[in-house]
């Protein structure tokens, strides 16, 4: 069976997977906890609190995170690249203490340990499911063809 | 008078059911997603061939990204108005722990990736790990 080793760069997006997500969710966070509490009767200011700035610094952010996510999903399965992604949890937690102020306990170091050596555990493994044959009609569906897949192998 | 929104207190039925659509708009949205993404190919390789405005066509031209990305929306809004009730330590970990699970299944089920016993441990060990994080 084929290993599929990442390569540096790839590396380096699953690096951008795991710091955007926070730091985006932290800016949300930072901007939601600011605004009046919002009732489901009045959908409309949802829609508004997305214009405040620490909102749209998030969603900035959020963006480059999604960017990032689509590009390793594309060469890597989405049971590898999810726990990258839990890394993002790491950090939320340190923001939360340095930034937002909130306590961070034993439990929180004890989850943060936990949750490095799960990710490094799946790390070691291949990054993509081998497969015997193409799925010809999918790409064609798409009307792209699938040039990843192969070269990736 | 009206009350101040730090003083509103949210139920524990309504946190759960706050997490409980963020998961599952969230586990849509990233499995149609994934599975659009491996319709297309690997972006780096489209990207060398095309260029950026390629690797953006290949995406934009996919049916089954568009799907993800409206779950993904939802899962959006969902978490907007969560982190408007609860505090992002209990939201984020919380809905990132049980999403991780519920998107191990959906893929095994329906993108068929081999999700083997070092990835079910991964998920395991990041799934208590994250519930250690929202305590």
């Amino acid at each position: 069976m084929a290993y599929h080793k990442l390569l540096p760069r790839q590396y380096m997006v699953l690096a951008l997977v795991s710091l955007c997500a926070p730091l985006g969710d932290s800016c949300l966070s930072r901007g939601m906890t600011s605004l009046p509490a919002i009732s489901l009767a009045h959908p409309a200011t949802l829609i508004a609190a997305v214009f405040t700035p620490w909102i749209a610094v998030g969603i900035a952010l959020l963006i480059g995170f999604f960017a990032s996510y689509l590009t390793a999903l594309s060469w890597a399965d989405l049971t590898f690249v999810l726990p990258a992604t839990a890394l993002g949890n790491v950090v939320v937690a340190l923001i939360a203490r340095f930034w937002l102020n909130e306590p961070i306990s034993l439990e929180r170091w004890a989850g943060i340990v936990l949750i490095t050596v799960g990710v490094g555990f799946v790390a070691r493994g291949p990054s993509l499911t081998e497969r015997t044959a193409p799925e010809a009609s999918t790409p064609a569906e798409a009307g792209e063809p699938a040039l990843g897949r192969e070269q990736a192998r | 008078m009206t009350i101040p929104y730090s003083a509103v207190q949210t139920g524990p039925w309504a946190a759960v059911a706050m997490i409980a659509a963020i998961v599952l708009t969230s586990t849509a949205g990233e499995v149609l997603t994934a599975g659009a993404m491996k319709s297309v190919g690997d972006l780096d390789e489209i990207r060398a061939h095309s260029g950026l405005k390629g690797a953006i066509h290949a995406v934009l031209t996919c049916p089954l990204f568009f799907a993800g990305v409206t779950f993904l929306a939802l899962s959006f809004f969902s978490l907007l108005f969560a982190l408007n009730h609860l505090n992002l330590s209990l939201v984020a970990p919380a809905s990132a722990s049980l999403t991780l699970v519920t998107n191990a299944v959906a893929a095994k089920v329906f993108l068929k990736e081999n999700v083997d016993r070092r990835r079910w441990t991964s998920a395991v060990l990041v799934c208590i790990g994250v519930y250690f994080l929202a305590h």
